[in-house]
């Protein structure tokens, strides 16, 4: 495995103690797999993906073991997670606006990390930097590099990102809600281009986002995130078609469908999700969902497997699909 | 891309005011290097007290010394007592506010309660203690100036740091592998230095006046130095019978204030990014 995840938890201070924002969470990463985490605002998924660049803030936390390339990162001193950073690991932003430096060119942010991580001169970074433009293509690669972040588009920006993301040909690709500040015909290429790239490379991608018709169409497995907890995980097709988790369930029958009978409303799930983490005593969805029962709110929920890839974090699992 | 275009469009009338002012402030310190109508500390006695007349433009004082020849040779002072003030202000000021935005924790809070403890004395209060403890003079008299500079130019050096810290491209710069070092300088510096410009600008007009001040006072220029605030002190005996002694320093202080305060504030309005008008 290249990723290896188990009981990370990352707490973060806030008026009266830690705060949990991220709670046993486990999952693995094979060489040139893809897996999506999903959940809403807040639900942790960011703070997990940070944690796995290091980059948590600095009052944070973060307890449990992240093995990769079998290397354990949890407590790895700042010096060698920052040869990891951008070279192993690289992550890919959400706003291209405000994560490219507006007062350097574009070639020379994406030759960067080249001549920070392999040692390249300039000349050949830059070199380097107007191919990867033009793998990631850019159209006009050389006018690209040149040209600074105001002059390019937001697809181009975030092309851009990628370019500066991949230089080094991390194995793990952290892409966190990359194309949502994206109108949706330019999400569609840029997420097709990250398909691509892990194919040709055999890199590893992390894909977190809130949007499960991207998850659906890039990852091969998925897991789901609520208020810090992994909710259900699973390959991607049989999560979505069979969920096993009422939450899962829930965003699902959120989502708009084509086909739907004119005026149809959508459906929304009540409620609001914990503000904090602290009541933990049950299950964290227990007040907004529909199966609930005694135990929802005493007990916290186990996890329950449906093979050997595949669980879902509820009391009612099994009768998840069944009961509504 | 374009400054030039911006800069008319955007800093308006104060900033090419203010940059014309402060033009002829270092115009007038640097004929003042090669050429003074008369030596500025020659006596002549016979002639002292005369109002401005041809042959001393500005008049001259109590000691028949040429007032627009002192004029000229103050306003070095002035600029050398601005250039270095906050010339201490910047240097240590910068590197105490970038310390405090990226080490955090304790030292931040140390570095800041340290500025706090500093900023709470008044500036011309400070500058008294220590010109009436190491003796008075233009140096001290300056460093007092800087060391007033260091707090409020480690405070904006913090915050703006910490803004741009809290950007994207600060943390994707991060995720690229770099470390505390290269980020200041290649990402939080160029991107702070608008700010710190304008409030050097601000502060180097009030280091003029602070000078002028602890001149006044005898703390600051001592004989034979002159300088504007040591010309207005002598000039208060004989304020009556010989005013244009007061008035010229004065107007030269006030002119290089009123310059350095349009710059400041015209170089604000052409580099803030907010103020960006949409055309």
């Amino acid at each position: 495995m290249l990723l290896e995840i188990s009981g990370l938890a990352v707490d973060l201070p806030a008026p009266g103690g830690l705060q949990r924002i991220v709670d046993r969470a486990s999952f693995s990463l094979a060489e040139g797999e893809s897996l999506g985490v999903v959940g809403e605002s807040g639900s942790g998924k960011t703070m997990t993906a940070l944690a796995l660049m290091g980059l948590t803030p600095e009052s944070a936390r973060v307890t449990g073991s992240i093995r990769f390339e079998g290397r354990e990162l949890v407590g790895l001193d700042e010096e060698a997670m920052r040869e990891l950073r951008g070279d192993r690991i690289a992550m890919i932003f959400q706003e291209p606006m405000t994560a490219l430096n507006p007062l350097h060119s574009v070639g020379a942010q994406v030759a960067e990390p080249l001549m920070l991580h392999r040692g390249l001169t300039k000349r050949d970074a830059q070199q380097r930097a107007i191919e990867l433009l033009g793998r990631v293509r850019l159209a006009e690669p050389e006018r690209a590099a040149r040209s600074y972040p105001f002059a390019l588009s937001g697809g181009e920006r975030q092309r851009a990102m990628i370019a500066m993301a991949i230089g080094c040909s991390p194995r793990l690709v952290i892409a966190d809600e990359p194309t949502t500040a994206l109108d949706v015909t330019v999400q569609a290429r840029i997420l097709a281009l990250i398909d691509g790239l892990r194919a040709e490379s055999k890199m590893a991608v992390l894909l977190v986002s809130h949007d499960l018709a991207v998850i659906a169409g890039h990852c091969d497995r998925v897991i789901v995130m609520y208020s810090g907890l992994i909710m259900e995980s699973g390959p991607v097709e049989a999560v979505l078609r069979e969920p096993k988790n009422p939450y899962t369930l829930a965003l699902l029958e959120a989502r708009p469908r084509p086909g739907a009978p004119r005026g149809a409303r959508l459906r929304t799930i009540p409620g609001a999700p914990p503000v904090t983490h602290e009541n933990r005593a049950g299950c964290p969805f227990a007040g907004r969902c529909a199966l609930t029962v005694n135990v929802c709110r005493t007990m916290p929920p186990p996890e329950v497997a449906f093979g050997a890839n595949r669980f879902s974090r509820c009391h009612r699992a099994r009768e998840v699909g069944f009961a509504q | 891309m374009n400054l030039p275009v911006r800069f008319r469009r955007r800093g308006g009338a104060s900033l090419w005011f203010g940059a014309a002012l402060v033009a002829a402030l270092i115009a007038a310190a640097a004929v003042s290097l090669f050429w003074t109508p008369y030596p500025p500390a020659a006596i002549d006695v016979p002639h002292k007290l005369a109002p401005p007349s041809w042959a001393h433009w500005f008049g001259t004082d109590s000691l028949g010394r040429d007032v627009a020849s002192q004029v000229l040779a103050g306003s070095r002072i002035s600029i050398l007592v601005g250039v270095i003030a906050v010339g201490i202000g910047l240097a240590i000021g910068v590197v105490l506010g970038l310390l405090a935005a990226f080490a955090r924790g304790l030292i931040e809070d140390a570095i800041m309660k340290l500025s706090d403890f500093v900023f709470a004395f008044p500036a011309l209060l400070s500058a008294i203690m220590l010109t009436s403890t190491y003796g008075p003079g233009v140096v001290n008299a300056i460093i007092a100036i800087g060391v007033y500079n260091v707090p409020i130019i480690a405070k904006l050096t913090r915050v703006t740091a910490n803004g741009v810290l809290a950007r994207e491209y600060a943390l994707a710069a991060r995720a690229a592998g770099r470390g505390p070092i290269a980020i200041a300088f290649d990402h939080v510096l160029p991107n702070i230095a608008p700010a710190l410009i304008v409030q050097a600008t601000i502060q180097f007009a009030i280091a003029i006046l602070a000078e002028a001040a602890l001149s006044y006072l005898g703390l600051g220029a001592q004989p034979p130095q002159t300088s504007w605030g040591k010309m207005l002190a002598d000039a208060q005996n004989v304020l009556y019978s010989a005013p244009w002694l007061a008035l010229y320093p004065g107007v030269a202080i006030a002119l290089s204030v009123l310059g350095l305060n349009l710059l400041g504030d015209g170089l604000r309005d052409a580099l803030d990014p907010k103020l960006k008008t949409r055309s």
